[in-house]
């Protein structure tokens, strides 16, 4: 299975537990207080996003912490900006067909 | 040139989708056919300083288009359309796919829908681009990233080639 960054954005309930951990660091059982789905089921999707590399863990006395790997956050942001630019140079050369073929019309 | 012209891109990965809308500072019939023709497509699609190459079209449901994408070095990545649907100045769909230079597909590709609109002289068009596979849509991506490094915004260059015309 893939375990890279879309993977880990791939699901809703994962998405949101990347919303939550965003904002501070969490223990599974405070995540899943935030679901209605079973503690097993948000420790699987806690699992996938600590092998995608987006969420890291930290124990702090008994209890382990979640928190997001801003950074890797970041790869998204790039990887789907790179293909916004894509499409703006294409629109951007496209604007300038269309004036051409404008001035050839009149 | 206009830039307050309306430019929306979302991706929704979970839907394997991209959603693409623009706005055009001409007609529909001029946007239309810049979007449907191949000499007018090979003009803007391909990003500096990659050029398009459209070995043939043949714009009908079931006619296809067969180009490639060449790099400043010569490489040439061809690819193929298939046309699945038209409604002429309104909306057509298309299968996308990457081939060899012998025209053979790589499946999966992806599927392409684009809506026409126009209102006060200014044309809509939306786009969905719907792909099997992430995979596939980080591969059109790499492709176009060397590319895109060298140049972003050369568009003196393509004024100069256009007005030579």
């Amino acid at each position: 299975m893939r375990r890279d960054i879309f993977q880990a954005i791939a699901d809703p309930t994962r998405r949101a537990i990347i919303t939550l951990i965003a904002l501070q660091a969490m223990t599974p059982n405070a995540i899943a207080d935030n679901f209605n789905t079973t503690r097993q089921s948000v420790s699987k999707h806690l699992r996938i996003l600590t092998e995608c590399e987006l969420a890291k863990q930290e124990q702090q006395g008994r209890e382990i912490y979640y928190s997001l790997e801003i950074e890797k956050m970041k790869e998204i942001d790039k990887w789907l900006n790179q293909f916004r630019k894509i499409w703006e140079a294409r629109f951007n050369q496209l604007d300038n067909v269309l004036s051409t073929m404008k001035k050839q019309k009149k | 040139m206009t830039n307050s012209l309306l430019f929306d891109f979302t991706v929704d990965k979970t839907a394997k989708t991209v959603y693409i809308t623009r706005e055009f500072d001409a007609e529909l019939s001029l946007v239309w056919d810049a979007f449907t023709k191949a000499e007018l497509i090979d003009q803007w699609i391909a990003p500096k300083p990659m050029t398009s190459k459209t070995k043939y079209q043949d714009f009908k449901v079931g006619g296809k288009r067969f180009y490639a994408m060449v790099s400043p070095e010569g490489q040439e990545r061809w690819a193929i359309q298939e046309y699945t649907s038209i409604t002429p100045k309104t909306n057509f769909k298309m299968y996308n796919a990457f081939a060899d230079k012998d025209e053979n597909p790589e499946l999966p590709g992806s599927e392409w829908d684009h809506t026409f609109s126009e209102q006060n002289g200014t044309t809509k068009v939306s786009i969905t681009i719907y792909n099997e596979s992430l995979e596939r849509l980080e591969k059109i991506l790499d492709g176009f990233t060397q590319g895109m490094k060298m140049s972003l915004s050369n568009l003196e260059k393509l004024l100069a080639t256009l007005s030579q015309k």
